[in-house]
This record gives structure tokens, C-alpha cells and sequence, in this order.
């Protein structure tokens, strides 16, 4: 079990930038939906992007966090579907 | 532009994208040593030999996971031709992958021998149409988008 903010501290500490939304899927604070928006993300691959993510979190995903949904955009993605 | 994440494709996203941890902790104690090298080269030889490999929990037919599920439905919209490594059965692959991929969790989809992602970046890549381009890059055969 994790806090959800401990998760935000962790993320903000990686990308500075970051805005983080922390969503707990089962009430069990262990699985995890993550969405980050971040300027980070600009130029890189899905995956090293969720790399940038996975990597903050090394620590919480071998043991806390059991189960983790993982969305990343930069701030020039985001608009469409958000309202 | 029309990349909305929240699209209309309908897949279960229910189940753990699961990090296998707990039970985990004792089987990596088993591979490690000479055997963890061995399935790293194995590994190696697999998602070299076979154009498309997904390595997931249970197989297509029968899942055992929401993103393992949905991973391999992905796939099989597309029509290709993948090979699936159920890790519960081949359990020295299942710490093995995840240490060849620098990657922590499974599902893992391996196109032209390399990492294209778990199950969210397959889902995304779906959707805005990337994961085509994946496939035709790699010179693999799929059927529709």
C-alpha cells in the first residue's frame, strides 16, 4: 500500500514539471491509474515515456504498487479530451 | 487531430497490469545464477526468431490477466501472426522478461526484437495508429487497423 500523493512526490521529483493525477482503481491503494502530463515526454516513444515513469517509481513497483495504468502526455496533447 | 484517449474501443481494462512481486521475490532467487543467463538468451533467440512474440499471462485463448487479455486482443485485431510465451507456465521467463526488457510488468509485445510495450502502449499506439506502422516497418503481415 502506497499513499496516492506519495506517488505525485515521487513523479514531481523526476520531471519537475509534471502534473500528476493519482487515481486508486480499487480502493486498496495498490492499483494505480497514473495520468502525467509533462514537457519531458516532448520528442520521446511511448515507452520511454512510461520508462521515465516506471523509473521514478523503480522502488514503489517492486513492492507497494501492485498494479499500475499508465497515461502520458505532453501539454500539447492534452486539450481534446479533457474538458 | 482526432487522438482522444478516451475512444470508443471497448476492451476489458479490469485486471493487474500486475508487477508480480510477492511470489515473485522467490522464483527470482531460483533463476538467478547461470540459469537467469541461459533465459536471457533464450529470450534473445525468441523475439529474434518469431516476428511478433507477446509474453503474457495464460495465453490468447485464455488469459489470466485484464492486460494480458486485452494485449493479445489488440494483436488479434490486427491479424498477425504472433507467438504467445504464457509466463505461468514458462516461469523462468516470467522474472527472465522482465529483466531482458528493462521492464517491470507483463504483458511485453516484442515486435522485430524489440520492446514496443505493455498493454496501455499497446492500446494507445492502436489508437492513433502507430502500432500499423510498427508492423509494416518490421515487414510484418496484419489484416486491418
Amino acid at each position: 500500500m502506497i499513499e496516492p500523493n506519495k506517488i505525485v512526490d515521487k513523479i514531481e521529483a523526476a520531471l519537475a514539471d509534471a502534473e500528476v493525477e493519482v487515481t486508486d482503481l480499487t480502493g486498496t491503494r495498490d492499483h494505480y491509474e497514473v495520468e502525467v502530463v509533462s514537457t519531458a515526454f516532448e520528442g520521446k516513444t511511448l515507452i520511454q515515456q512510461h520508462r521515465l515513469i516506471y523509473d521514478a517509481l523503480d522502488e514503489e513497483l517492486d513492492g507497494p504498487i501492485h498494479a499500475l495504468t499508465l497515461e502520458t502526455k505532453t501539454p500539447d496533447a492534452t486539450g481534446e479530451n479533457n474538458e | 487531430m482526432s487522438e482522444d484517449d478516451s475512444n470508443s474501443i471497448s476492451l476489458p481494462i479490469v485486471g493487474d497490469e500486475e508487477t508480480g512481486d510477492q511470489e515473485q521475490q522467490e522464483e527470482q532467487e531460483r533463476t538467478e545464477g547461470d540459469e537467469a543467463g541461459d533465459v536471457l538468451e533464450v529470450i534473445d533467440r525468441e523475439v529474434t526468431d518469431n516476428g511478433v512474440v507477446l509474453y503474457m499471462k495464460g495465453t490468447p485463448e485464455q488469459p489470466m490477466c485484464g492486460f494480458s487479455a486485452r494485449a493479445a486482443q489488440i494483436l488479434q485485431a490486427y491479424g498477425v501472426d504472433f507467438h504467445a510465451v504464457n509466463v505461468l507456465d514458462e516461469e523462468d521467463k516470467r522474472d527472465g522478461i522482465k529483466e531482458y526488457g528493462d521492464w517491470k510488468t507483463i504483458p511485453q509485445l516484442y515486435v522485430g526484437g524489440e520492446l514496443v510495450g505493455g498493454s496501455d502502449i499497446m492500446m494507445k499506439m492502436h489508437e492513433s495508429g502507430q502500432l500499423e506502422d510498427v508492423f509494416a516497418d518490421a515487414g510484418i503481415d496484419y489484416a486491418a487497423g
